[in-house]
């Protein structure tokens, strides 16, 4: 695996090491990056270990690390599998972006939209026992900001998770 | 990075020591078919040691409650064993800490089991 050094010239320089199968890279600047996967299993890995080192990389403890890793995980799943259902012809893009502030990361599926009246609430009584549909509610429960856009090209889920000592500053950035 | 599944018999108890990540895919099928093929052979009394499970997913937690779900319905009982911090918060946040039996000391998980069959 090669190292692969996004953006020249930034004062942060991000350290990418993802050339693997299925993965494009495509580096946008010091701290913005976009990755295109295929529609595997594998591709779930990559964008949870990207994520994952994205987020030690931006400051974040290690087990916010891990939910920020864990809500990569989880939307690229739906993305992979409900989104484009493993159709190798479609693929998913997952795309981090670090300021100041937060860390952004937007992962778009090339499916038919999902229906957001459709996502049962895992936590009523008459769901606990179900054995899906906890995805949304885990991405939601780990990330700060969660914003679903379906499409019938596809659906977009941007999540932002606010730097330690930022959250003040969560409404002005959200507006 | 993947799953390992053994299991052991103790005062008539299957414990299942569970190693990895319980995630889609590997892990999942591993836990299923484990349980699965526990159930066929008439083995219902059944305790997953997750003490050495650092991370599950929404589809490994959707394994759990599959596998909780089984075993009832088989007659049986299944209980969780060692739940380490992550998947105790998990648990807790999902609200299933409380569905399921969890322990964390073997010897009275296994008496347990004894106590309710009475």
């Amino acid at each position: 695996m090669g190292g692969i050094r996004a953006g020249s010239g930034g004062e942060e320089q991000l350290v990418w090491k993802v050339a693997k199968p299925g993965v494009k890279i495509h580096p946008m600047s010091s701290n913005r990056v976009s990755y295109t996967l295929d529609s595997t299993l594998a591709s779930v890995n990559s964008a949870e270990e990207t994520a994952s080192r994205f987020a030690s990389t931006a400051g974040f403890e290690e087990d916010e690390v891990m939910r920020i890793a864990m809500a990569v995980r989880e939307a690229t799943v739906n993305a992979v599998l409900h989104g484009n259902a493993y159709d190798e012809t479609k693929k998913v893009t997952v795309e981090f972006e670090k300021t100041p502030r937060s860390l952004v990361i937007s992962i778009t599926d090339q499916g038919r939209g999902i229906d957001l009246n459709s996502i049962p609430d895992p936590l009523a009584p008459e769901n606990l026992l179900k054995t899906s549909g906890r995805g949304i509610f885990l991405i939601r429960s780990f990330m700060d900001e969660v914003q679903i856009k379906p499409s019938q090209a596809g659906t977009e889920i941007k999540m932002i998770k606010y730097v330690p000592g930022q959250a003040a500053d969560r409404k002005e950035a959200s507006q | 990075m993947s799953m390992k599944a053994s299991t052991r018999q103790v005062d008539g108890i299957t414990i299942v020591d569970l190693s990895g990540r319980i995630t889609l895919g590997e892990g999942s099928v591993i836990l299923r078919d484990t349980v699965r093929d526990l159930v066929a052979k008439g083995n219902k009394k059944i305790l997953l040691n997750l003490g050495d499970v650092n991370y599950i997913d929404s589809s490994g937690i959707g394994e759990l409650v599959s596998a909780f779900t089984s075993v009832r319905n088989q007659g049986g009982e299944l209980k969780l064993l060692n739940l380490t911090k992550k998947v105790h918060d998990l648990l807790q946040i999902t609200k299933l800490y409380t569905v399921f039996d969890v322990k964390d000391d073997e010897a009275a998980a296994v008496k347990s089991f004894a106590t309710s069959a009475r």
